[in-house]
């Protein structure tokens, strides 16, 4: 324990004299300056900056895998997925264009209506991030999608936890949760195209070696109501419940004024 | 001249009108701006004349759903669609795709009326009189019958909701809700 620990301390300073030595830098997000250094994506630096970027597959501690465009902003006016491509000196970043905002509306309406999202019966309401980024996208008035209605699997073989995939939004945190923390391949993707879904490694769930500390089910890892601990239930009244209470982004919003105010 | 206002619940539970009476006292000040036509809230069940408004509270389950619902995209310059079941079909949709089922209308009914372990139905029979409406295949959202100009999410929205949206809604246009009044649930 005390040799790991002085290997995360060497770690962790190495680290910071990376930081000192690598070249930090300077790039405009909506042609305000924002500080980057090598290494950094250009979600990384906006984080630091207090400026959010929408966001649903990627979450802090795994690594991003660009695959739901919801954070695409443009460099030097080609799009980019904010959460893989690196920041660099100079670059023009838009974020808050409504070109932008509307396509970033339009993937998250699309995601509404090619599966099954029956908000007010699902668990995660109030705490889900795809309801949330809704929300904040003022998403409310008639689409022009047809709601799918596809007929999807529900697995509830495992005693404390169920799969309800009317709700993935194939982000892939669980995969990656699985596959990078626990070292374990829990969940994994299957088939192609719009058939693309997330099947686990055995005949179910309680015929695989999931664990309830896996990271793979933590709350934090899937960012809809698809993963759902059994026995929790609607555990924070309505009113309190996360999104209530600030709209998605405003901690990394807030965190900044907070910085700045000292 | 007052604009006229005509409701309707189709397939709801009713609870988006008892929502909509949650804007309490203010419904004085509404009844100053609007004349309240064809209603359940007042019981008229037939158009008076044209309105300028029309709410619709829940989807279509049934073949009378869609005649209400045509009927009112006819008479009304404006249809709104209210709470999560008439935008997206809501907890009646939940028919429409169950899992393992060949025929998920059949397998919604044996459960509600033959399987259910709390069922008593000492004939086995699943209600068919001539006098119901015909069930429809699926429930469909109000978009998917007739053109929705607005809609008002929520289930329901709530009277604070229902209050601001009216308000813009006499003013002729779509109403900008603010982020704490969206609410799918
Ligand atoms: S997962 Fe999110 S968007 Fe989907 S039904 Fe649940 S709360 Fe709504
Ligand atoms: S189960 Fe959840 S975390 Fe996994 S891919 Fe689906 S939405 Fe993402
Ligand atoms: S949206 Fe909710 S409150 Fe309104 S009719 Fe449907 S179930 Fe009832
Ligand atoms: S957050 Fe960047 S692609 Fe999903």
């Amino acid at each position: 324990m005390t040799r790991f620990m002085e290997e995360a301390a060497i770690e962790s300073m190495a680290e910071k004299v990376g930081d000192i030595m690598r070249n930090a830098f300077v790039f405009n997000i909506d042609g305000v300056g924002v500080k980057g250094k090598d290494g950094q994506t250009i979600m990384d630096a906006a984080d630091q900056a207090g400026i959010y970027i929408p966001r649903l597959c990627d979450v802090e501690g795994l690594e991003p895998q660009g695959s739901c465009r919801v954070c695409t902003v443009k460099v030097n006016g080609r799009p980019a997925a904010a959460c893989t491509q690196p920041a660099a000196e100079g670059i023009e970043v838009e974020n808050e264009t409504l070109e932008i905002f509307n396509w970033r509306r339009d993937l998250i309406r699309m995601l509404f209506h090619e599966g099954n999202h029956l908000c007010p019966i699902c668990e995660a309401s109030g705490r889900c991030e795809l309801q949330a980024m809704a929300y904040r996208l003022g998403i409310f008035q008639p689409a022009k999608y047809p709601y799918l209605q596809p007929v999807r699997p529900i697995d509830a073989s495992h005693p404390d936890i169920m799969l309800d995939t009317n709700r993935c939004i194939r982000c892939g945190r669980c995969i990656r949760a699985s596959k990078d923390i626990d070292g374990k391949n829990v969940f994994g993707y299957v088939g192609r195209g719009m058939h693309k879904r997330v099947g686990v490694n055995g005949k179910n769930l309680a015929q695989t070696n999931v664990h309830l500390d896996d990271r793979a089910i933590a709350l934090e890892t899937c960012p809809v109501g698809c993963i759902i601990r059994k026995g929790l239930g609607f555990f924070t009244p309505i009113g309190q419940r996360e999104f209530d209470r600030a709209p998605i982004g405003s901690t990394i919003e807030k965190a900044v004024l907070k910085r700045g105010k000292k | 001249m007052k604009k006229r206002l005509a409701t309707v619940s189709l397939a709801g539970c009713f609870g988006c009108h008892m929502s909509f009476l949650d804007i309490d006292e203010r419904i004085l000040d509404l009844m100053k701006l609007v004349q309240f036509d064809r209603s359940p809230l007042n019981d008229f069940k037939k158009f008076k004349k044209r309105c300028d408004i029309g709410l619709i509270e829940g989807g279509c389950c049934n073949e009378e759903n869609v005649h209400t619902l045509r009927e009112f995209r006819k008479n009304c310059d404006v249809l709104v669609a209210i709470g999560q079941c008439a935008i997206m079909g809501g907890l009646p949709v939940m028919r429409n795709a169950i899992m393992h089922a060949e025929d998920p209308l059949r397998e919604c009914l044996d459960t509600a009326y033959l399987n259910s372990p709390t069922v008593f139905n000492a004939s086995n029979d699943i209600p068919n009189d001539p006098a119901l409406p015909l069930l429809l295949d699926k429930v469909y959202t109000c978009a998917e019958v007739v053109k929705v100009d607005y809609q008002i999410p929520g289930c329901p929205p709530s009277g604070d909701t229902f209050w601001l949206a009216m308000t813009f809604l006499l003013k002729g246009t779509a109403a900008d809700l603010p982020y704490e009044l969206i609410k799918y649930d």
